[in-house]
């Protein structure tokens, strides 16, 4: 073969990096690094301007604009570049970002957003309503390849009173309109209206209205941000950000520790074996843990038997000790979660607990189900059948090793579990599609709009769609179908956690585990809220700093 | 002679078609499309946006269909644009109505890779040669015994450990080398011969990593062949008339013995422009092998296949040179293709 493929060994680098991260832990400052080492981090500086931050992403984005690009990447750095209608704020509520305030009618069918006054483009061209509607235009043109385009279609009228006002119309209420608008990048109309959306060089060369504008793209390589003099938000402290594409996250790794990057992600071995084995490196790196943004569940399918059975459902969620996974799998490093919503948000139901670990439990409602171990094999068995299934997950370690546990903790009551991994696209198109699995180990997003129709609805179970493990209940359909139309923060609330209360009371997944996001950020890096608020540390980036006096040297400009 | 070229330049165009056909339909045969990545495994991304994407890009034409069209660009020599990067063109820059210009995904990993892959040869050849030579003089003794032990463990180890033990000697722990990546921060503002010299410190990490693993099969070509050389009559008539021992393996062994090596070489140019996806990832080089590896993860069909035929080309040519070469270098070669 031409190129030289070998998935496996991309899994190895990690473990000998550990290892020898470990070794050297004892050996530690007889470094000969001249630089970093000596400078004392713990001394408090007043916040200044000025400096670079370097940080390190696996992936580049493909381009900009983030309705075409679609990966995280993208997002990271647009996320910087442009701005959106709506944001959410440190404790996750929304507030206004281009906007500075919005109405909302009496019919709740149609919302009404009052720009800021005076907004104007990196490149000094007024941002007005009209750039907004045109980024509607656009986002919802058949023509353009975005595959966040429907949202944006129940918007039958979208109107411009004025420079300042924009105004969208639905043919009912839909609630997460605001969340929709919070995540939708508005674009300049006088730089792309002569364009094709999804060819154009302006993905590559974009003019936003952001905090930062990029000032140079080294494919491969790196992104740089500059400070963007017209931001609409204020001015940042940090002067530029450097984002170095680095696939490797043990390269990273040294990187960090060398010095050459300020901050990048780590994995639980790294936050929680390496870091406390290294004295020398948490002298000038400061980690932090904030809720992450997703939940791993084991999905039952509830079209094929036994799992139809309530009570199966139940024993087996039961049967499960996620404390266990999370300390095997997680390190100790994130929760349990009871409900689809992320803990500590309005969204997210106080009063529940997730199921505790209690095997005897579990073994009375399979032994009411009709489980007995009628041929003292080990194995609980019904109309002479074992009961047996598989185990699906996708190629990923945390969900492998996830999976392992819990067939542990089956084999226990008398379940035999056998598990099968696979690479994503068949994973996808041969078992999730046609719905061919007995049960999944999978994760999905702690969405900030409790909007989760196309996951719970009854109606969204044709191939493709995401309600694929079947859940179909008419209590909570109806709940769905409310909490759609209610506007009102406070009733939503209530309908969503009376919903989560039934998902929970159904078991159709059992909720495992919810990881922290860990990030390893240098001490250099000033005014960074810890412990995190709900919404994580980068809520206020723009408010961080680097004082002077723990700039890292640079070569000289000019 | 020109014929004989000729006839092998026109075999090349069935071969390239069958090439193309097969790997197009093995690429399809694949679960999985642009639209069904892990990433758009989204709640906010609906069914329907993903088959208005599918049709956008062909995807929902039958293979045989979307193999015509893909024949039809490639007759233009158009290789087409990235599903995945932004319809990035796959192969050389365009330029817009604006005079913007777009460079090409391969054009520009590809001399990156190129780069790299001649430096190691370079390094693996100018190594390998003297240790052949040593090995095949000194059969069975202490110097060839060291010297096939050292290539063999050069062969055996695990690239990706190795360099990232020596990232870590000579980047963390002493500030000799850089870790990663090829430029440093500020290349941009070094003087032009700073910026090479600033590049060149980046790759010699990942060229003497990939030279060391390659340094067995050659060393071992070389010692072998000179040791069958060695002990053909015409070396012991040179040594029995009295040439001095120099001449008689520089002037007469070694060039015999190098003959085979003309093959490998030749065989090696695919492999100059297909990197190590390992290597690329650890070192954070844009190479080849990144590229291609991604667009597989991605199912970016027309990378892959941008990639897989240029990569075939070269193979075809390489053979070709290599026979060529082969024939200028070795009279009897020479005289059985004429005939």
């Amino acid at each position: 073969m031409l190129l030289n493929i070998d998935q496996n060994r991309f899994l190895k680098p990690w473990l000998v990096l550990s290892f020898l991260m470990l070794i050297t832990a004892c050996e530690n400052s007889s470094s000969s690094r001249p630089s970093g080492h000596v400078t004392d981090f713990s001394q408090h500086y007043p916040a200044s301007n000025g400096g670079m931050l370097v940080d390190a992403m696996t992936g580049e984005p493909s381009g900009l604009i983030a309705m075409i690009a679609g990966e995280s990447a993208a997002s990271a750095i647009a996320g910087n570049i442009f701005n959106s209608l709506l944001k959410y704020d440190k404790n996750l509520d929304l507030t206004g970002e281009l906007a500075k305030s919005w109405d909302i009618s009496s019919d709740q069918r149609t919302i009404t957003f009052h720009l800021k006054p005076q907004l104007k483009w990196a490149d000094n061209q007024p941002l007005t309503s009209d750039d907004v509607l045109f980024t509607w235009q656009k986002v919802t043109d058949e023509k353009t390849r975005t595959p966040y385009g429907s949202d944006f279609k129940l918007v039958i009228k979208a109107e411009t009173p004025d420079a300042n006002t924009f105004k969208v119309t639905y043919a009912v209420p839909y609630a997460p309109a605001l969340d929709t608008w919070a995540g939708l990048h508005i674009l300049p109309k006088h730089l792309l209206k002569d364009q094709d959306i999804n060819t154009t060089a302006f993905s590559r060369n974009p003019v936003g209205s952001h905090y930062y504008k990029l000032d140079r793209w080294k494919n491969g390589q790196y992104l740089k941000l500059t400070r963007n003099n017209n931001a609409t938000q204020g001015q940042a402290r940090i002067d530029s950000l450097l984002s170095r594409i680095i696939p490797d996250k043990a390269s990273q790794f040294l990187e960090l520790s060398a010095d050459n990057i300020d901050s990048m992600g780590l994995n639980p071995i790294q936050y929680a074996r390496i870091f406390p084995a290294r004295p020398d490196l948490n002298h000038h790196i400061a980690l932090y843990k904030e809720l992450g943004n997703s939940y791993t569940y084991m999905g039952f399918n509830l079209k094929r038997k036994p799992f139809d059975d309530i009570r199966v459902r139940q024993a087996i969620n039961y049967a499960i000790d996620k404390q266990e996974i999370i300390d095997g799998v997680l390190l100790g490093l994130g929760e349990p979660v009871a409900s689809p919503y992320k803990p500590g948000t309005r969204w997210s139901n106080p009063a529940l607990k997730p199921y505790p670990y209690d095997p005897n439990k579990a073994r009375d409602l399979l032994k009411a189900a009709g489980y007995v171990d009628h041929d003292g094999d080990g194995i609980l068995d019904k109309d002479g059948k074992p009961f047996s299934f598989e185990i699906l997950t996708n190629q990923n370690k945390e969900r492998e090793m996830t999976a392992v546990l819990i067939q542990r903790r089956l084999k226990d009551i008398g379940i035999n579990a056998n598990i099968r991994v696979l690479e994503w696209a068949s994973f996808l198109g041969r078992f999730i599609k046609p719905k061919a699995f007995d049960v999944v180990v999978l994760g999905w997003g702690l969405s900030l709009d409790p909007d989760q129709y196309s996951i719970w609805h009854s109606s969204q179970q044709a191939p493709g769609q995401f309600n694929f493990i079947g859940y179909s209940n008419p209590q909570a359909d109806k709940l769905l179908e409310a909490g759609r139309i209610e506007l009102d923060p406070e009733k939503r609330m209530k309908i969503y956690h009376e919903f989560s209360k039934i998902l929970l009371d159904d078991s159709p997944v059992v909720y495992l585990s919810a990881g922290y996001g860990l990030s390893a950020i240098h001490k250099r890096i000033s005014g960074i809220s810890n412990p995190a608020p709900p919404a994580g540390i980068g809520h206020n980036t723009y408010e961080w700093y680097i004082p002077k006096a723990y700039a890292r040297n640079e070569i000289n400009e000019q | 002679m020109l014929a004989y070229l000729l006839k092998r330049l026109l075999w090349m165009v069935p071969l390239l078609i069958g090439i193309s056909l097969i790997s197009f339909f093995i690429m399809h045969l694949a679960p999985g499309d642009i639209t069904t990545s892990e990433a758009s495994f989204n709640p906010k991304a609906s069914e329907e946006s993903r088959q208005k994407l599918r049709a956008l890009y062909n995807l929902d034409k039958p293979v045989i269909v979307q193999y015509g069209l893909w024949v039809k660009r490639m007759a233009t020599l158009d290789f087409g644009t990235s599903f995945a990067s932004h319809q990035r063109p796959v192969f050389w820059q365009t330029k817009d109505k604006d005079g913007n210009i777009t460079l090409g995904m391969i054009q520009e990993a590809l001399p990156i890779t190129l780069l790299i892959n001649l430096l190691s040869l370079g390094l693996i050849i100018s190594v390998a040669l003297p240790l052949g030579i040593i090995s095949a003089l000194k059969q069975n003794q202490l110097a060839d015994r060291s010297i096939t032990l050292f290539v063999f463990i050069g062969f055996a180890i695990p690239g990706f450990w190795l360099a990232l033990i020596l990232m870590y000697w000579t980047g963390v722990q002493h500030a000799w080398l850089p870790i990663s990546g090829l430029e440093s921060m500020g290349h941009e503002n070094l003087s032009g011969l700073g910026q090479v010299a600033d590049t060149l410190k980046h790759l010699i990490l990942p060229v003497s990593i990939s030279g060391l693993t390659g340094l067995a099969g050659i060393s071992l070509f070389v010692r072998n062949g000179m040791l069958d050389v060695l002990h053909q009559d015409y070396i012991t008539t040179a040594r029995s008339k009295g040439l001095n021992e120099n001449r008689v393996i520089y002037g007469h062994a070694l060039r015999n013995a190098l003959l085979p090596l003309i093959t490998i070489f030749g065989l090696s140019i695919p492999g100059l422009i297909g990197g190590s996806v390992i290597a690329e990832s650890i070192f954070a080089i844009p190479g080849m092998g990144k590229l291609f590896y991604d667009a597989v993860l991605m199912r970016d069909f027309p990378v892959i296949m941008g990639i897989l035929t240029i990569g075939a080309l070269l193979t075809m040519i390489g053979n070709l040179l290599a026979d060529v070469a082969y024939a200028w270098a070795d009279p009897r070669v020479r005289r059985g293709v004429i005939k």
